[in-house]
Formats: structure tokens, sequence, C-alpha cells
């Protein structure tokens, strides 16, 4: 999921024994935490939906998506293909097989774009963008930690949220536990010029990662954008090219206005990808594949809980199965 | 958005005169469009489903079959049914008889109920009442002291006990912390919770339990989708709140989790929650959410926000002024001012109603730094020359460009818009409606690219 560039990753557990394990782990935490949301899907799709393939059938698939907040077009889009490919046959009109089939075609919509994470540079500035409430700061501290303790990576975090009250004794919090470094400024002071001492000291201290934190903020005031915007350029002074990855977060449980939110950050910085978090809940999350699907922006990691290790790399299959999965 | 929806209805069911009576094949194809149109906002599915099987009978009905318009009447019957469904005028809080009231707030994460504590304590505090805050987060890091600081921005007591307290103790000790110190308001702040999360929302039952707040309040955030429902039911069950606070209610997320709520476990939004200064709270208004939730403007609370910045002396002034088109530019600028610190500019336009009809002027990112640059104008130009702008010509017009920083084409510009907006102005005033073409020239917007219907 991540691009290190010609670092040599250190701490990593010794290929082949360890790696199918740990990809079975991985995958079965997976299963496990999306168990739920497709429990609940279930009962949408129950196995009588294929039974008989009828105009029913694919209202009952409408249905699931947009209980999915897939949203209403992107929906639409789908089932309407799927529909074309079964009547023409390209499709056996059969459960089984249009089951397989809207999982592929879902996946597809939901791989666009590069999914992998671009660290190469050093130091790689990342910068997390986002809708208060998301989870941007809790995302931080995952990444950090992943990236101290998988791959032995310097990690430094800027506190760059500088408006809600203790953010940054939240993100210290983080810190600590995630082994990083934390630059912080005062209470109400410039996000840029944090920005700007974070990138600072990770590049006089040959830090491998810097992140950027920032305040949550509403997609509708326009200052704020603009502020966002300002930080990103601060930081594109010092290191051209950065910051390498804007991530935003965006919680699964948002309904329509998640696309509105993508559009409008995107129109402020460069969002090269999506951290889809709350997973662990029962909100499917469907409003990525709107957001794949109408900016090609792609969902690039999950956030499945508020531990640090509930953290996953966003894998298209996977992520339709488990939302059709039986 | 309510114009969309409002078209779609028209060019759905306009062919009426030609073609006789509507079928009710039309009225299906009005329900379908009413059916897109929640889905966009939000509403849950199924709440929809239910909403327009109800809503369609009404419309077989002789109201809108017999009318000339009924794409129109439809729209007024969905409004009505919908403000109907959110319930009537905001309910009230339960006060306690004796003691504190005890209010529980709940919630998912990042729903924002820390800040809606803080809101509310300061709500109460206008009311001079005494109020407390109870610190029941011990997991998500510095909680207590994002509480800590909050509630001392609010002018509210804060009892905390760290984090190493379970939050079940804390509340209990703070409930009698706040009967002996004879506070009115105990707020108790929760962890955000799944609600499928069993021992955590055993953990609420308990705070329930050993507090027994006269209020529970589940805090729900404004852009949350079809997921609302399986919360509020899952908290319902275990927490049997009383009501609803909708959150980040300032952003554009239409709000259909409102209606979804409600639907579906008949609790009543108590408090809507837009932006996070302290202020920033009011009191539900059912039929204002309606209109959000279809898209229509939010004229009350302009009005509102229009008020508290004009005090009504000046405002029957320049009504006076703009009638007997003695407007200035002078006052103008005092207007623009006005205007200006009521909120980023495409917000309040996204308020003003009739912008279906100005659909391109609503959708338009109102440049701030076009404005800047007539208020600089206008500050460059003497007292005299605000006055009477005829006055404005060759050496003037130059000096005042160079005065603002701006070219002499612009300040032509602005005199000759700020004209023909006096005389329209002038007609408003004395009781005609704009011409939406003339008013978007004016502004100087240039039509926007057509957005691709999906």
């Amino acid at each position: 999921m991540i691009d290190l560039g010609s670092r040599e990753p250190a701490n990593v557990a010794p290929p082949d024994e360890a790696e199918p394990e740990r990809k079975r782990g991985v995958f079965r935490r997976l299963r496990e935490s999306l168990s739920k949301s497709r429990q609940a899907l279930q009962e949408e799709i129950s196995a009588s939906v294929f039974e008989k393939i009828d105009d029913e059938t694919w209202e009952l698939l409408e249905e699931a998506l947009i209980l999915a907040d897939v949203g209403a077009p992107t929906t639409a889009a789908v089932v309407e293909k799927l529909e074309h490919e079964v009547d023409s046959g390209a499709v056996p009109a059969e459960g089984e097989a249009i089951r397989d089939r809207l999982i592929e075609m879902l996946a597809e919509v939901a791989s666009t774009a590069r999914a992998k994470i671009d660290l190469s540079a050093q130091p790689a500035v990342l910068m997390m963008v986002g809708v208060n409430g998301t989870g941007k700061t809790t995302t931080i501290g995952k990444i950090a930690w992943h990236l101290s303790k998988e791959f032995g990576l310097s990690v430094v975090m800027g506190a760059g949220d500088t408006y809600r009250a203790a953010a940054a004794e939240q993100l210290a919090e983080w810190a600590n536990r995630a082994g990083a470094e934390l630059v912080r400024g005062q209470a109400g002071a410039d996000p840029g010029s944090v920005a700007y001492d974070a990138v600072s000291a990770a590049v006089a201290r040959n830090a491998d990662v810097v992140i950027v934190d920032t305040a949550g903020r509403l997609h509708t005031q326009d200052n704020l954008m603009e502020e966002l915007a300002k930080v990103r350029r601060v930081i594109g002074k010092l290191i051209p090219e950065a910051p390498h990855e804007t991530l935003i977060s965006i919680d699964a449980t948002t309904g329509q206005n998640g696309l509105r939110q993508a559009k409008v950050f995107s129109e402020a910085v460069e969002v090269d990808g999506v951290v889809l978090t709350k997973l662990d809940g029962t909100a499917k999350g469907g409003i990525a594949l709107a957001i794949a699907a109408e900016l090609g922006i792609p969902v690039k990691l999950i956030g499945v809980g508020e531990k640090l290790e509930d953290l996953r790399p966003f894998d298209p299959p996977e992520y339709a199965a488990a939302l059709l999965a039986e | 958005m309510f114009d969309q929806l409002s078209d779609r209805l028209q060019s759905t069911l306009s062919d009426v005169r030609s073609r006789g009576k509507l079928s009710e094949s039309d009225i299906d194809s009005a329900m379908r469009d009413i059916r897109l149109a929640l889905l966009e906002a939000d509403v849950n599915f199924k709440v929809v489903k239910a909403f327009t099987k109800t809503l369609k009978e009404r419309c077989l009905g002789a109201e809108v079959m017999d009318s000339l318009d009924p794409g129109q009447q439809v729209v007024k019957i969905v409004n009505e049914e919908l403000a109907d469904l959110m319930g009537g005028e905001g309910v009230d809080l339960a006060v306690a008889n004796s003691g504190p009231t005890v209010i529980l707030m709940a919630g998912l994460q990042g729903s924002g109920k820390t800040t809606a504590c803080a809101k509310l304590a300061q709500h109460f505090g206008k009311q001079r009442k005494d109020v407390a805050l109870a610190a029941c987060d011990v997991y998500r890091p510095a909680a207590v002291d994002q509480l800590i600081t909050m509630g001392r921005r609010a002018g509210a007591h804060v009892y905390e006990k760290g984090t190493d307290a379970d939050p079940v103790d804390i509340a209990t000790w703070a409930l009698d912390r706040a009967r002996e110190e004879r506070r009115d308001y105990l707020i108790i702040d929760t962890a955000g919770r799944l609600h499928i999360d069993q021992d955590l929302m055993k953990e609420l039952s308990r705070i329930r339990d050993k507090t027994k707040p006269d209020d529970v309040l589940l805090v729900v955030d404004a852009m949350t989708g079809q997921d609302a429902v399986g919360v509020a039911e899952s908290f319902a069950e275990a927490a049997e709140f009383d009501g609803v606070v909708m959150t980040k209610l300032d952003g554009d997320a239409r709000g259909g989790a409102a209606l979804s709520v409600k639907a579906v476990t008949g609790k009543p939004i108590m408090f809507a929650s837009a932006g996070e200064k302290i202020e920033d709270f009011d009191k539900f208004h059912p039929d204002r959410m309606a209109q959000r939730i279809l898209g229509m403007g939010d004229v009350l609370s302009l009005i509102e926000r229009a008020e508290s910045q004009v005090d009504e002396k000046s405002a029957e002034e320049l009504e006076e002024k703009l009638k007997k088109d003695q407007f200035t530019l002078e006052d103008f600028l005092t207007q623009m001012k006005q205007v200006r610190k009521m909120g980023p500019l495409s917000g309040i336009l996204g308020m003003l109603p009739g912008m279906g009809a100005m659909k391109q002027l609503k959708n338009a990112n109102i440049d701030e730094r076009q404005l800047d640059r007539t208020e600089a104008i206008i500050l460059s130009m003497t007292p005299a020359e605000r006055h009477d702008p005829t006055l404005i010509k060759g050496k003037r017009r130059k000096r005042i460009a160079d005065g603002s920083g701006t070219r002499v084409q612009e300040v032509r510009a602005l005199v000759k818009q700020f004209d023909q907006m006096r005389v329209m102005m002038r007609s408003m005033a004395n009781g005609k409606m704009p011409d939406p073409q003339k008013l978007m020239q004016m502004s100087g917007q240039a039509p926007r690219p057509k957005v691709r219907r999906r």
C-alpha cells in the first residue's frame, strides 16, 4: 500500500511464512470488522433475490446499493449495465453469476487511479484534510504507528489544527503511542506556520515522513478552504512537489454530502486519496464508490476502529465482496 | 434542490392542459421525482418509500388532479407533509422538579457531542442558569482537556476525574457534586460509541440508570446517510433518548437524516447546531428543516440573521430611501458591510428564496475579492461623489481608480451597475419583483457552464 522509494524498510517480518499468515490475519480482521455490515446487507440481499431474475431483482439490488449510500446515480449506472449484460446473455441469468459479476463491477468502479501512497521522497510529506469529526487525527496516529513500527521509519507530526480546543494535546497523545515526534505551535497560531515548522524540522532531522494535521472544516467555508490552500502552498515552497500525498478522511456513515466534500476539498488542494473511516460500524461507506466513479479519487486506506492497528489498505475486490458476500 | 424538484415536477405534470386530465401514471412519475430528490437529501430509503406512498394517496385527490397547476400543488403538498412529519414547533427539554436538570449526551464518534455540550451550556448560561459539565469520555485522547477548555469558554463548571476513572463512577460523582453545589443543569458528555458495540452501549445504559437524566439527547451529524436509521434505532433501544441534536448544519448537507430519525423513532429534533463557535446553536425548527431537505432556502434563518445585524430603525430608514430613490453609494457601502457581516456571501445567497429563478446566481461562488475591490472603490470616493455619482467623470474617475488600486473601467462599471441597481431596488421597495436576467447581468456574473445532468 505504500511506496517507500529507495528506502530499506527495517523491522519488516521475514517474507513467506510470516507474509501469508499476516495477510490472512489482515483479511480475517477485515472480514470480521466488515461482517457486521455484511450481515446487515445480507438481510437485504437474501438468496431469494436471485431465485427468479425479474424486475424485482434489479429493484432489490438498487435498494441494497442505495441503502449502502452508493447514491442513486452510480447505483443506476451499475445496475443498468448489469441488467443489459444479463439481458444480452453476456452474463448468465443465474444467481451466483450475477452476484459475482456485480462484485466485479463494483470493484472496477472502486479501482480508480493509483492506490499506493507515495512516500518515496525524503522526507515524504503527507497532509490530512477533511470535515470535522471524520477521524483525521486518529488516522494520523495509526499511519504514524504503522510507518514507525512496521517499517522502522522516523515520523514527524505537525499539529496543524490550531483551532480546536486541546487538538494539539490529542495529537501529542497519538505521537506518544506511535513513537513519532510532534511539532506544535501555540493555540490560535497560524496553521501555515506550524506546517512550515513541522516540515522544516523533518528536513533538519532527516526524518523519513512528516504528517501534517489540519483542523476539521466544512467545505462550505470558503475562507477556511482558502486557508487550506495556503497551508499547501507553504509546504510546497519548502519542498517542491510537497505535500506528496494529500488524503481526505471521509466518514463511512456520510451520505451524499461526501461527494460534495471530496469535490470542494480537491478544488482547494489536490486530494490524492480517501481514507474511509469508521467502517467498523454498520455503514457500508458506499459514498466512496460514488467518489471514485464521479471524481476519480481512490480510497487508499480504511479505518476500522479506534486502536492504532485499526488501519487497512483499501482492496476493491475485498470491499465489494464484503458488501455482497454471503 | 427544491428548485430542481420544482422544475422537474413542473415538466412532469405540465402538459396537463393539453392532454386533459392527469393520470395515475403521471402521479407515479411525480412520485419518482420526489423519491430521487429525497434520496439525494439522504433520507432513508425505507422512509422515502413509506412517505411517497402516503403522498401519492393525497396527490390522487382532487386537490392535485383538478388543479390547473398540478406541479405547484404537489410541491406545496410535499412541503406540508414533510413539515408535518418533522413534527410541530421545537419541543422543550424536560426540567427537573428539584435539584439539577440532568442532560445525557450520546452519539457516534465525531458527531459533535462535546461541542454540543458546550453550546447547550452557553444556551442555558444566557438564561442565567448555573451549568455544570461532566467529563465522561475517558477514551478519546485529550477529550477531557477539550471539554474543560470549552466549558470554561461557555462559563460552565467542569467535573472531571481525568482518564483513569470509570465513566459511570464519574457520572454519579458529578451528579452528587452538582446537587451539593446547587447547579441548575448538569450536562453529561460521553464518549462516542458505535451502536453495535455492546459493551459501550451497556455502559451508556448504566450511566443512564445511575443518573436518571431528565433528558437523553442523541447527537446526529447532519451529513449522515442511510445509516442514520440503524443508529437511531439502536440508541433508542439502549439509551431511550428523548430527542436529537442535529450538528454541522452549517454545511450543505441536506440533512435527510433528521427526517429519517424522526420518522423511525418518533423522537423530535430539539436543537440545531450550525458552526464551531459556541454561539451557533438554536432551537430546531421543523418547517425550516423540511425546506432545507427539499433544497429550499432557509428564509427565516436569513431574516433572523439579517435582523440581528441591522436594527429596525436603520432598516426603516433604508426602505424610505429606496422608495424615494435617495439610496446612495454610501448607503450601498453600509449595506454591503452589513451583508458581509452575516457570513460568507455564497452561504447567504443560498438562503434566498426564489433562487430557483436565478439558479446560476445561486451556484456562483461570489468572489469576495471582487467585493473588496468594490468596497475600495467606494471608499476612494469623496462623500459628495458617493452622494451624486454623476460627478464622477474623467479626472475624478482616474483619482478614484488610483486611490483604490483598480482601473478606470472598473470604476465606470461600478457606477453604472449601481445606477441600475438603484432603479431596481426602488421598484422592489415598492413591491415589484426584479427580473432575474437583469439581476444576473448586474452582479456581473457570467452564466456558468451547465452542470452535466446525472
